[in-house]
């Protein structure tokens, strides 16, 4: 079937972009702006057509496309490493997330004016290494583009970030490249296991580990992936990160890559070592659980908007954990559905920010006051966002988080209780901050802002329709993602 | 029947070497850049005539051994050999004097560098080895104007003897046990049981392990290689890097493989510290350097180690990776090196904070160079990323996981440096007065084809695996 090359399409797109852009002279920066607005466009267009070419009665993996690419030689057997490129249920959603986002991305970077050549190459080769390790169905090319995604983070935050952006850029670099080498071991340890010479997902799934080594090396997967995932207490690269990155990298690595933690979990994790995925969830729960409490609570006492958002994606995030570690249905549907809906919730936070941040130059949420008058466009998109995280109902937070919630409750029902709770904190400190910075009195101090420009509310209003979409009308996303999540192994109804 | 058509090539080159010693004495108003592009064309010449040699097996005498490691090494040492002597073209010309010396030497140590891959006799092998050796002390105190190119050179060859010495005195052991210096000879004897002598072997392999473990410059025995590399003209520590290196692995490969092989768990702990201790120690050194050629030295050192790690898993698939590891870091040595010659050419800089804001003063260099630094540090797309996940994941495969954990862990830490070096020449602005620099047109060039090569090796590395599988498969 031709439809893999849609998602083959996905991956080269942005490195076609990248390389055009490499051979584009800096002095014609309009040109990089149309090179780069075009290419997302195209992402955007093709992650919709993957979403929609998705057949929800038939589940299992569509759209497949397979290449040998490297294979009898050395320690590899036939198809040893293939690009076997494939989406279920789960990756359909996350595709199109990824795309949502980095067109927004990309409209709201139009404005950079330093070296915007170099930022948009190294923003479409993290994009490209997004999609492939979302598409991948082998071992080897899943963790190679996982590699490719963390791969610009230093620069793109180095050069282009604000507020201690070295430290930032390299805490993260080096967190998250120091968590990938306990993935890398998980892999040498599973390929060896194995003894099939290939590197292919579905024959790897299809083996049965002894259950010592399932549970000796799923902590690897666990603690691996769960570094990018924000998962305490590994967790501090993120506020410092995406404090200090510049607004797109923040909505693309907060909206998007931390997801990639996850569902490297449960493609590595769930799917590999079922087993030890049982035996290890208990503690998962447990972390997760302090995750989003103590994100929620640190985030309560922040007073930089930047730093704030960082620790509730914090503890949103581990409310996707809590509820990959129940092990139902229920669970991680929500926990699919929690990733989507932080992502474009999370991207429409940062993109305010940064909005309001290029403008007024400080982001310390007592600083302000009665913005709202002076940029009521701005403050209708942030609230909106603000209201999806605590999970108002008809929007994205609430279908997720219920379900999240429902399956705590038949797995850990005290931890359930806790997670609700959790959800009151953060009305507390969203609404806290809405009350501080962005009604009462107009401090004169701001009467110069402006309202929020027209690039940056193309990106506001698609990310805004698609947290009404999911919460309006979320039939579209629970179908595929349910096709995907009964079939996993372990999981209970 | 002597064949000796085996040695035509090496003999070619040393003519050519000293053609073009004689040249410089001939015509001695000869542009020294001109010198240059000849050994490159000649380096060339012998590449591609060699390259008939494919698939062919002989042997002279059961010293000199063709096949296609042979032929695989030949390709990889005249390769970089042509390739760095372009690149010295300029930095010969202005700071050096005697350019005919100097480029007979480069082809000089190839002859040595390849008969190390091809020996497979004991005594030839160790003089292969100082046929090279002997080039480098030259090439390293090349620089008379430079002190501290003389004391490198002083500290290199007396380290060096010293090595030579305990290589000279593990040879006799195995000798005194064996009673033969052949490869084959020696795997025959250790085959049919050595009985009483297995102590005296082992003091044996000791010797030799640190005598060869001095000349690849594995830890502890690394002390000569950050003066070496910090005091020798460019060119030339990337010659050390890169083709002494190879050398001393293609040698510890085919003896370790031909030879010692049966008595795999004599010596398999030995390399497996050999090869842990190396990369720890050279990464965590590497960490506090500030001169880009010291930081290359540690950086150099804890490939070593990587490359320790195949030699302890031996076995085909393990040979297999590390020749492409090889392949794929001679590939990245040389776009580093090249680029820092450039930029050291431009600057005269070689302090790692004198790169400061280069993206902007030229955007082509920083980019070459921060692509070899990625893929020596190990990231995906390019070459370090691919070559090093089969070498690892082929020593997992041989029972060495937990030193394959070791190699993964310390490579990530090494990102850390090469992160500083990208560092200054992404994040940092240009200081006051720094212009943009420029490079010439043949050495960008050489650059863009280096840096393609990086990512082709990262991205589709069949090719290059095929040719290392073939020419490892006659060894065991």
């Amino acid at each position: 079937m031709s439809g893999g090359y849609l998602l083959l399409a996905t991956i080269l797109v942005p490195l076609a972009a990248a390389g055009l852009l490499v051979v584009t002279p800096q002095r014609f920066p309009n040109v990089v702006r149309a090179i780069a607005l075009a290419a997302a466009a195209t992402m955007f267009a093709l992650s919709v057509w993957v979403f929609v070419a998705f057949q929800t009665g038939s589940g299992g993996y569509q759209l497949t496309l397979r290449w040998d690419w490297i294979q009898n030689v050395g320690i590899l057997g036939a198809h040893g490493i293939s690009v076997y490129l494939g989406v279920d249920g789960i990756a359909a959603p996350l595709v199109l997330l990824t795309g949502i986002v980095i067109l927004a991305g990309t409209f709201v970077s139009l404005k950079i004016d330093r070296r915007n050549k170099d930022f948009f190459i190294l923003l479409f080769v993290l994009v490209a290494g997004v999609f492939g390790t979302f598409t991948a169905l082998d071992m080897f090319v899943f963790f190679f583009f996982y590699e490719v995604a963390v791969l610009p983070m230093y620069l793109l935050i180095g050069v282009w970030g604000s507020t201690r952006k070295e430290y930032g850029a390299m805490k993260l670099t080096m967190m998250l490249v120091g968590s990938s080498a306990l993935i890398f071991i998980g892999i040498f340890a599973v390929f060896t296991e194995a003894g099939r010479g290939t590197f292919d997902l579905p024959t790897l799934w299809g083996i049965h580990y002894s259950p010592a080594f399932q549970k000796t090396f799923f902590p690897f997967f666990m603690i691996g992936c769960g570094v990018l995932a924000g998962l305490w207490p590994f967790h501090m690269w993120s506020p410092d990160g995406h404090m200090s990155a510049p607004t797109a990298v923040s909505m693309l690595h907060a909206g998007v890559l931390m997801k990639l933690g996850a569902f490297g979990i449960i493609r590595l994790g769930i799917q590999l070592l079922p087993e030890g995925a049982k035996f290890w969830m208990p503690a998962l729960v447990v972390l997760a659980t302090i995750n989003a409490a103590y994100g929620a609570i640190a985030a309560l006492s922040q007073r930089d908007f930047k730093l704030m958002t960082g620790y509730s994606s914090v503890s949103h995030m581990g409310y996707v954990l809590m509820g990959l570690a129940t092990l139902n249905v229920v669970g991680i549907n929500g926990a699919v559905l929690q990733m989507f809906s932080h992502g474009v919730m999370t991207a429409l936070f940062f993109l305010c920010i940064g909005a309001l941040y290029d403008q007024a130059h400080t982001r310390e949420i007592p600083a302000f006051s009665g913005i709202a008058q002076k940029m009521p466009l701005w403050a209708g998109f942030f609230v909106l966002a603000g209201m999806a995280s605590f999970g108002l109902p008809g929007l994205s937070g609430f279908v997720a988080e219920f379900n999240i919630f429902v399956g705590l409750f038949r797995t850990y029902p005290v931890l359930g209780g806790i997670a609700v709770f959790v959800a009151a904190i953060t009305a507390a400190y969203v609404l806290r901050m809405f009350a501080i910075a962005f009604f009462g009195e107009l401090n004169p101090r701001w009467a110069s802002l402006k309202e929020i420009s027209v690039a940056e509310s193309i990106g506001a209003v698609m990310l805004c329709g698609a947290i009404f979409f999911m919460g309006l009308w979320p039939s579209p996303f629970v179908e595929r993602i349910a096709t995907a999540v009964t079939h996993l192994p372990g999981v209970t109804g | 029947m002597n064949h000796y058509e085996v040695l035509a090539p090496e003999l070619v080159l040393l003519g050519l070497a000293f053609a073009l010693v004689t040249l410089e004495l001939l015509f001695p108003q000869l542009r020294k850049d001109l010198v240059a592009y000849l050994t490159a064309a000649s380096a060339i010449g012998v590449l591609v005539a060699s390259a008939f040699f494919a698939n062919r097996s002989d042997s002279f005498k059961d010293l000199i051994q063709l096949d296609n490691y042979t032929t695989f090494f030949r390709i990889l040492f005249l390769g970089t050999a042509a390739l760095l002597a372009i690149a010295s073209a300029h930095l010969v010309r202005d700071k050096l004097s005697n350019a005919g010396e100097y480029y007979g030497l480069l082809l000089l140590g190839v002859i040595g560098a390849t008969y190390m891959a091809a020996a497979s006799e004991l005594l030839t092998a160790y003089i292969a080895l100082e046929l090279l050796n002997f080039t480098l002390y030259v090439l390293v105190s090349f620089d008379r104007k430079d002190p501290r190119s003389g004391e490198a050179g002083l500290k290199y060859i007396l380290l060096s003897a010293f090595a030579s010495a305990l290589l000279l005195f593990g040879i006799s052991f195995i000798f005194g046990v064996t009673g033969t210096t052949s490869y084959a000879g020696i795997r025959h004897a250790l085959e049919a049981g050595i009985g009483e002598y297995r102590g005296t072997l082992v003091v044996g392999l000791v010797l030799l392990l640190t005598g060869l473990g001095f000349k690849v410059a594995a830890v502890p025995f690394h002390m000569w290689t950050p003066d070496a590399y910090e005091g020798a003209p460019l060119p030339v520590t990337a010659y050390i890097s890169i083709v002494a290196k190879a050398a001393g692995f293609a040698l510890f490969l085919r003896l370790f493989s031909q030879a010692f092989m049966p008595v795999i768990s004599d010596w398999r702990w030995m390399v497996a510290l050999l090869a842990a201790l190396t990369m720890v120690f050279g990464n965590l050194i590497a960490l506090q350097q500030v001169n880009i050629k010291r930081l290359l030295a540690y950086s150099s050192i804890s490939q070593v180690g990587y490359m320790l790690i195949a030699i302890a898993a031996l076995s085909h698939d393990s040979a297999t990776a590390l020749l492409l590891h090889l392949g794929g870091y001679a590939i990245t040595n040389l776009a580093a090196f090249i680029a820092i010659i450039a930029f050291y050419n431009a600057t005269g800089g070689e302090e790692i904070r004198d790169f400061r804001g280069l993206a902007e003063r030229h955007a082509g260099l920083a980019m070459t160079l921060t692509i070899a630094l990625f893929s020596l540090a190990g990231m995906p797309l390019f070459a370090g990323f691919m070559t090093k996940f089969i070498l690892f994941q082929a020593a997992a495969q041989h029972g060495l996981l937990w030193l394959s954990a070791f190699g993964v862990v310390t490579s990530m830490i090494s990102l850390y440096y090469y992160l500083m070096v990208i560092r200054q020449m992404y994040v940092l602005k240009p200081r006051d007065g720094d212009g943009r620099l420029r490079v010439p047109l043949l050495t960008s060039a050489v650059l863009v084809v280096l840096a393609l090569g990086i990512f082709f090796v990262g991205i589709w590395p069949t090719p290059l695996f095929r040719a290392a599988a073939s020419a490892t498969r006659l060894l065991f």
